[in-house]
């Protein structure tokens, strides 16, 4: 791709880009929320026509109105959002608007068998061409992904964020999927926040600001510093917040003996000013307590004070808050203002927040700019996770739970984020974090809980090693 | 606001157009007649609003309606003394209708296009049983009262069309209204909130019953008695919200802009006969124009139909 | 875990026929219910002396589904898709009108009329799929104003029945081939023919995929905008058919015989019935037979008891809510 330039309702998101893979090669883009890496993939996918530049495979000029044609060239896709249909088969996925026709009608054994085929050449067993996506886990899933990807005869594919819905253990699966394809030949342009998994896996990178590229080096000759200094243009000197100076405070919530039908003898004190980190797989529990002590799926034994609560109401009336994993689904309502985001939870319990109330809540939690009308789904993903925060700060509440608080979001948002949290537990909260980033763990919490089938494997204090953090979370 | 400003473009030009036929129509006593006549539809359409932008659909309206008047009549069967506490009953009534679609609907988890039309069947079903086919008795003059009276120059059902507008703007603006549009816009969003759906959703259900069962008093103090009294009005219902840029599906679109759509289609009846287009072709003429108005209104506004289609 | 434990179930049980039966359990729980309705049937009707059973009752309930079977088949095909179709009641009172005129008694006439219903109802459901298609209105106004521009053209050209029917051409509507009524085997013919397209086809797979996830379908290279047409065309042409079978049951044409058989909101009760999702993308033609028939039973069992009209409305109304009831309940406990 030369040159690439787009722009929307007069706004340039892409100015003049350029980027090439080899057969082989697993080459990166990252960039902060904003940067242009989504629309740069969309436009070598065919979603978006590009409005200047020009598009080269094998040296051939090419130029996609479509996803299919992309498709035929051989670019495929895999979204940050898994696009499959979850009440069709396996093979009716793969082979979705390309379904093999014999006199007239589908082929469905030779459908089922070509998709049987693809997915043990991907060393997948689990599962078959007939099963339903819909019982499928998410990693399972993102095998059908890549399955319908080869089957494509795709030389170019592009992973949008593939590791944003997977546990860590299937993150490694994925790894070896993305070694698979290299083997064959095939070019992977791989887009993500998560700078570990950049290095783990990248031989180039590419690094998008502001809609322009501004470096493309060997992965080998950048190190994480330099790589986050090229994203935002300036040097984190401190990654994490500094930890507060004093002791955690008094116990906000506690649980003896919790368990529901997914969690079993939860203990846990959640103290004032401290941050708590959950650690575990996924599939673990780790949501689920967010949720038990919330209230949303809650405790159905044990004992929890002030209160246990039953329901989410009861929970935010015993000042507990949480920010939910999936903030697309259950995070924010898209169509309206940024105000009514923020204002939803003290409307729901009839607790008044005045305007300027408001107005003050968005800049504490440095929502940038401060447009309180505007309409929430046209921000990027950290701005809608800073109105999630300040939908919790309108009611106070004296325990925050957050579930991936940073998923999905660019690397300003997220320091920004980390900073609210400290600021927070500062002023007497208690936090605890969920998250399946293990620096971003060790460098917030105060303590870290591990999560394993269901119950808690063990808790280690601040400035423990990810190893002994896996180790806890994996063993079996 | 930028939402809902073609409706009213709409609702002008279409004023203007009835006032060029006849120069009347503005004057004070033309006018209010012609809100008279639209108030019941208008009163419906609030009520459906309140159900569409939380998510869901209300059909039994029309039905409900039908059955209200026509039980009406058999209870007061012409006596004065029955009119209060017939009223009163209706009003019940309306409300308990919404109370079961909404119970239906979110506990049992049925959808509501089902569970209304369900409501449509054993609604019709049930008052033609009690009546035995054909409605029996007769309104009283108090009853109609209020369909057909004024107070000074100004028609009761104005008077009580204003008094709707005021309390569907209220709780639109209270915290009500935000839960309900929240409800419809994200409901898993919502409830994680602290937004109690089966709740919201029931008493938009019951708004809904409740508006019918006051559109039902005045059309029966206007129309009379007729077994066909409600036919249709449910889609004309839907029709006057989705006119007024109200989405399908929920969460988006304003109940004053709802009640301008019932306005816009009550002038439209109302060029249509000044027209002179008889009364066969008005139903082929207000097809042509509800298909074209909501497609301007999509193609002005193509992100919002993109969104309502999934 | 249970997530784990589940799918390893599910992949020991790889291929087997009973799975595939499962797949599309809300049928299944359709046809036990009809079982099970029958089976009421023949009791009550042999306490009440009547045969249930009797050659006579079983055609009868073949002919008085077979329409609303038909225009079924086709509304199930738009919901699957995502859709809705409110306009078939209307279309069938102008296909039976189009039809009996053309027709006018003579038998000649009958291959021209037939074309002509075709054309018109598929012109019908090519305007309801391109509206709701290029002009991007949502299928509910879409179909709901084409159908008030049927209903305007009805009222204006027809008072009440025009035209006539050949003897030739009731032959579809009355008679029999054993215990089989020649109506109901045009039902079963479009019922295999939907059943085949849905299952076989290209088009059916990608009726699934627009009415599962449009976008996803889009993104997989499914031009979405031709599945939606050819369905609206579809439909429509199912209720054209059922408009013919009308006809020849009527003798001429009817401006009230799609709305006094209420053929838009009961064929989607009896889609729904049938365990078709009302969202799309799920269900199937098997379900919808299913639905028809269930209620047609329910109908013969009225009849037989000689209970009044409007109390079949209130038991329908309870059937239907009851039974989405119990399908929503399976759903989520499943």
């Amino acid at each position: 791709m030369t040159g690439i330039g787009k722009s929307f309702l007069g706004v340039r998101v892409l100015d003049g880009v350029d980027l090439e893979a080899a057969a082989g090669e697993v080459h990166a883009v990252v960039g902060e929320n904003g940067a242009g890496k989504s629309t740069l993939m969309k436009i070598l996918a065919g979603v978006h026509a590009p409005d200047e530049g020009t598009i080269e495979i094998d040296g051939r000029s090419v130029a996609f109105g479509h996803p299919i044609e992309a498709q035929r060239a051989g670019v495929a896709i895999i979204y940050q959002e898994l696009t499959l249909l979850p009440e069709r088969t396996v093979a009716e996925n793969v082979f979705l608007g390309r379904e093999p026709v014999r006199r007239g009608l589908v082929d469905r054994a030779a459908m089922e068998s070509a998709t049987g085929e693809l997915l043990s050449s991907l060393g997948e067993e689990s599962f078959g061409p007939r099963d339903l996506v819909r019982r499928l886990s998410v990693a399972q899933q993102q095998v059908v992904e890549i399955a319908k990807a080869l089957s494509l005869n795709a030389r170019i594919v592009v992973m949008d964020e593939p590791t944003a819905a997977l546990a860590d253990h299937e993150v490694g699966l994925l790894y070896t999927l993305v070694r698979r394809l290299t083997e064959r030949g095939i070019a992977v342009l791989y887009v993500s926040h998560r700078l570990r998994e950049i290095f783990d896996l990248a031989h180039r990178i590419t690094v998008l600001k502001d809609g322009a590229r501004v470096a493309t080096a060997e992965a080998s000759s950048l190190d994480v510093a330099t790589l986050i200094r090229l994203m935002v243009g300036r040097e984190l000197d401190s990654y994490y917040p500094p930890r507060a100076a004093d002791p955690p405070g008094e116990v906000m919530v506690s649980v003896r003996g919790g368990g529901n039908a997914r969690l079993r003898g939860i203990d846990l004190d959640l103290r004032a000013g401290e941050i708590v980190g959950v650690a575990g797989l996924q599939g673990s529990g780790r949501t689920e307590l967010a949720k038990a002590l919330f209230g949303a799926e809650p405790f159905t034994t044990g004992e929890m004070t002030p209160c246990r609560p039953r329901s989410v109401r009861e929970g935010i009336a015993a000042g507990i808050g949480l920010v939910t994993e999936d903030r697309k689904a259950e995070g924010i309502l898209p169509h309206q203002r940024v105000r009514d985001n923020a204002l939803l939870v003290a409307r729901a319990i009839r607790r008044s927040a005045g305007t300027p109330a408001i107005e003050r809540l968005l800049r504490r939690v440095r929502l940038n700019p401060p447009r309180p009308a505007q309409e929430i789904r046209l921000l990027s993903g950290g701005n809608q996770q800073k109105v999630v925060l300040a939908k919790w700060m309108t009611v106070a509440p004296r325990v925050l739970l957050l579930d991936e608080p940073t998923r999905g979001v660019d690397v300003g948002a997220k320091a920004a984020i980390h900073e609210l949290m400290r600021e927070l537990a500062r002023d007497g909260m208690a936090v605890l974090m969920i998250s399946s980033e293990l620096p971003e763990l060790i460098g917030m919490s105060d303590r870290i809980v591990v999560m394993r089938d269901g119950g808690i494997a063990g808790e280690l204090p601040s400035g423990s090693t990810e190893e002994s953090v896996m180790r806890l979370a994996a063993a079996s | 606001m930028r939402r809902a400003l073609p409706i009213f473009v709409v609702l002008a030009g279409l004023l203007i157009a009835i006032a060029v036929v006849n120069p009347y129509f503005l004057e004070p006593p033309a006018f209010l007649a012609f809100v008279k006549r639209a108030a019941p539809l208008v009163i419906l359409a609030a009520g459906q609003y309140f159900v569409i932008v939380s998510g869901e659909f209300d059909l039994s309206v029309g039905s409900l309606v039908t059955a209200e008047v026509v039980i009406a009549a058999r209870l007061i069967d012409g006596s004065a003394e029955a009119t209060w506490p017939v009223l009163a009953l209706l009003l019940v009534l309306g409300l308990l209708v919404g109370l079961v679609n909404g119970i239906v609907t979110t506990i049992f988890r049925v959808p509501s296009f089902i569970t209304t039309l369900g409501m449509l069947l054993i609604l019709s079903g049930a008052v033609f049983l009690w009546t035995g086919g054909a409605p029996r008795g007769a309104l009283s003059p108090e009853f109609r009262e209020l369909g057909r009276g004024s107070l000074g120059p100004v028609p009761w059902s104005v008077l009580i069309l204003v008094a709707v507008v005021a309390a569907a703007v209220y709780a639109m603006r209270a915290g009500f209204g935000h839960t309900l549009i929240a409800a419809g816009d994200n409901d898993r969003a919502a409830a994680l909130s602290g937004v109690r759906l089966a709740r919201v959703r029931t008493a938009a259900f019951m708004i809904s019953g409740l508006s019918a069962a006051v559109a039902a008093i005045l059309l029966g103090g206007f129309a009379g008695v007729s077994a066909q009294a409600g036919n249709g009005l449910e889609f004309q219902a839907i029709t006057a919200v989705v006119l007024g840029g109200v989405v399908l599906g929920g969460g988006r679109g304003s109940v004053v802009a709802a009640m301008a759509g019932a306005f816009t289609l009550e002038a439209l009846f109302t060029l249509l006969n000044l027209y002179g287009i008889s009364g066969a072709l008005e139903p082929a003429v207000q097809g042509v124009i509800i298909i074209a108005a909501v497609a301007l209104g999509a193609v002005r506004f193509p992100r919002r139909r993109t969104a309502a289609a999934s | 875990m249970t997530q784990q434990l589940k799918l390893r179930r599910v992949a020991a049980a790889e291929g087997s026929f009973l799975r595939r039966l499962s797949a599309d359990q809300p049928a299944r729980a359709v046809y036990l219910a009809l079982a099970l309705l029958i089976m009421l049937g023949w009791l009550l009707f042999t306490l009440d002396g009547g045969r249930f059973l009797s050659q006579e009752n079983i055609v009868g309930i073949q002919q008085r589904s077979a329409a609303l079977g038909i225009v079924a088949i086709g509304q199930t095909l738009v919901i699957l898709a995502g859709g809705l179709d409110l306009s078939v009641a209307y279309l069938i009172s102008l296909t039976t009108l189009v039809a009996a005129e053309i027709m006018a008694g003579a038998g000649a006439n009958v291959p021209a009329a037939i074309a002509a219903v075709l054309a018109v109802s598929a012109l019908v459901g090519l305007v309801n799929g391109l509206i709701v298609t290029r002009l991007q209105v949502h299928a509910f106004i879409a179909t709901l104003g084409t159908a008030l521009i049927i209903r305007g053209v009805l009222d204006a050209r027809y008072d009440g029945p025009a035209g006539s029917v050949p003897a030739s051409f009731r032959h579809l509507g009355y008679d029999r081939i054993g215990p089989l009524a020649v109506s109901a085997l045009l039902w079963a013919a479009v019922a295999v023919s939907a059943w085949l397209l849905l299952s076989r086809t290209r088009l059916g797979y990608r009726i699934y995929a627009v009415g599962g996830n449009t976008e996803v379908a889009r993104l997989s290279g499914v031009r979405t905008e031709r599945v939606m047409i050819a369905v609206h065309v579809l439909c429509s042409v199912c209720a054209g058919i059922a408009g013919l079978l009308l006809a020849s049951r009527l003798g001429a044409g009817t401006p009230t015989a799609g709305t006094d058989g209420g053929y838009d909101l009961e064929s989607i009760a009896a889609v729904v019935l049938g365990g078709t999702a009302l969202a799309g993308g799920r269900g199937g033609v098997a379900g919808t037979v299913g639905g028809v028939l269930l209620l047609a039973v329910l109908d013969s069992i009225f009849n037989q008891m000689e209970v009044n009209s409007f109390a079949k409305d209130v038991v329908r109304g309870v059937v239907l809510v009851a039974a989405l009831a119990i399908y929503a309940r399976r759903r989520r406990t499943a």
